[in-house]
């Protein structure tokens, strides 16, 4: 029940917060399990590790001795990769993109899930329907001549286009989560504001924002991660060089003239390290609300 | 909620339908665009670089309904028997999910390196190879997504009633027959979705394949959206891969209106 957000509660209210609950009857658990654990968990993280290291060797220690520990570590890797693939200017562009699509998705899905939740209005099962399929239509098929659209409206190659298509493409999915968690909270608390004489703006700033509050954390949370992440579109619609997104910016760094792989290593870490300082800080916001969505593609 | 409508109509609506147009016109991208009926349709049909991306979606999906979905599950029902470091798997198995999919394809193609890594060992050129190309490049996408699968399915096992578990004990079954007749049926409804997910997703796979072979070696890991992204970026015939994009999105209608049916007639609440 936890798949897509369409009338099930918040994932963390019906799991109990993912609190563990073993079951009652597990008795013995063979040793077999937490063999077989441990062999996946080697490798989700064996290959993450190598590159860690991978990007803290030196060219000739990579190459003999490529699954060891760095015998120094060589943090210049990170300093010439900075400069050389311009990740400095990647994630600055990064932090505009994400800020500029995190803002934009939460004014956009909390006022129509505001309205969905609250205001009754006919024919909202088919419209909960239209969003489902829109957020699972295929990028590609719409993809050509958005491109074109775009490059008419002069929104190609620039930041602000890059940040609309992600509110186009984030906000279906963002406002069926929102929906899900604001019909939780119970509608008393907003009569009870109107009875005491608040006026609508106040009752929404004082009493459903605060109680939606965890709600938008974790729409902000997701849309961030897939913005951050986010390929196709940003290849696609951003070429000027000073104006690509970190994802690109590694690409294109990869791409070319190096063959080095401790400084792709390094870029790559660059990349890498604030999304996951990000994730593990709020690991559990982040599990609950990616796998509340069903969304996310391969 | 018209700030919502209004940039779905620009941004997916508007061209969504501009493409359905688009698909039966000669267009360029740049020019007018001449109404030629059917006729991208019908060379579609008959073009073997369409069949040979086709052909490899169908494969890369029975991959992916397959080999994550197995390790899902497995994962998923494995962490409901331990007691101890639940989270700390669910965590560590997640993780290669919220890693880009550049990063991803770079770590990999690191590892399996004809130069310094697993494929100089192997004597193998894993992402060069006429045969090895395609799995390789399936597999190395499944790295970064079968966590996303148990932590989904463990949600759902989660929520299967532990009573049942415990009369199946009482009456001796084993955790392969507790897991056949209590854990698949009581998830069914998250299987099926993320059964149908899949197959979509499948269908649209881009980022792994462009990142890695960009479709070579010699079209032996070219899928549809690789396919449609050079005949419109490339070869310039948007009209053409507009097409090729409305067979995209048939499949995943088929497969959505699949879903919508099967969960009224169910009453899923997915």
């Amino acid at each position: 029940m936890t798949t897509t957000p369409t009338d099930s509660p918040p994932a963390g209210a019906a799991r109990g917060r993912g609190a563990a609950r073993p079951h009652p009857v597990t008795g013995r658990v063979s040793s077999l399990t937490y063999v077989l654990l441990c062999a996946l968990l080697l490798f989700a993280l064996g290959p993450l590790v190598l590159f860690a290291f991978s990007s803290l060797k030196t060219q000739s220690e990579l190459a003999t001795s490529p699954l060891s520990f760095p015998t120094s570590l060589r943090w210049s890797n990170f300093a010439t990769a900075w400069e050389q693939a311009n990740m400095g200017a990647g994630l600055l562009n990064s932090l505009i993109v994400v800020v500029g699509t995190v803002a934009g998705v939460c004014v956009i899905a909390g006022c129509a899930a505001y309205a969905m939740a609250r205001l009754d209005l006919p024919g909202s099962g088919t419209f909960i329907t239209y969003l489902l399929v829109s957020s699972s239509l295929p990028t590609q098929m719409f993809l050509v001549p958005l491109f074109y659209l775009w490059t008419k409206l002069n929104l190609y190659d620039s930041l602000f286009g890059l940040i609309v298509i992600y509110w186009g493409l984030f906000s279906p999915f963002a406002t069926l989560l929102l929906r899900s968690f604001m019909i939780t909270i119970p509608r008393e608390f907003e009569e009870a504001a109107r009875m005491d004489g608040a006026g609508e703006l106040r009752v929404l700033f004082q009493v459903v924002l605060p109680n939606a509050l965890p709600g938008f954390l974790t729409i902000a949370l997701v849309t961030a991660l897939s913005a951050y992440n986010e390929f196709l579109i940003a290849v696609t619609f951003i070429q000027d060089s000073s104006l690509l997104p970190v994802s690109t910016t590694f690409f294109t760094f990869q791409q070319g003239f190096t063959q080095d792989y401790t400084l792709i290593g390094a870029a790559g870490m660059i990349m890498v390290l604030p999304m996951l300082l990000l994730f593990l800080a709020l690991q559990r916001r982040f599990i609950e609300g990616v796998s509340s969505s069903g969304l996310g593609g391969a | 909620m018209l700030p919502l409508i209004a940039i779905n109509a620009l941004v997916v609506l508007g061209p969504s339908l501009l493409a359905v147009y688009y698909s039966f016109t000669d267009w360029n991208g740049i020019g007018t665009a001449k109404w030629i009926g059917l006729h991208n349709y019908i060379e579609l049909a008959g073009d073997a670089e369409f069949r040979n991306a086709l052909w490899h979606n169908i494969l890369w999906t029975i991959f992916f309904l397959v080999v994550p979905m197995a390790m899902g599950l497995f994962g998923a029902y494995a962490l409901t028997r331990i007691r101890r470091f639940r989270l700390l798997f669910r965590v560590a198995y997640f993780l290669p999910y919220i890693v880009a999919s550049v990063i991803t394809a770079a770590i990999w193609e690191n590892l399996l390196s004809p130069d310094v890594g697993i494929g100089e060992v192997l004597h193998l050129n894993f992402l060069g190879s006429q045969t090895l190309a395609l799995p390789t490049v399936a597999f190395v996408n499944n790295w970064a997504w079968w966590g996303f699968l148990v932590v989904v399915f463990l949600a759902a096992m989660q929520g299967v009633n532990p009573n049942l578990y415990e009369a199946a004990a009482l009456d001796g079954a084993g955790p392969f027959r507790q897991f056949w007749s209590i854990t698949l049926p009581s998830i069914q409804p998250t299987f099926m979705f993320l059964g149908l997910m899949t197959i979509i997703w499948s269908f649209l796979s881009f980022d792994y394949v462009y990142v890695l072979t960009q479709g070579g070696p010699a079209g032996a890991t070219d899928v549809l959206s690789t396919l449609l992204y050079r005949e419109a970026f490339a070869s310039l015939r948007a009209g053409y891969a507009s097409a090729v994009g409305m067979v995209m999105a048939l499949i995943s209608g088929v497969v959505v209106a699949a879903y919508l049916v099967i969960r009224k007639r169910k009453d899923w609440a997915v």
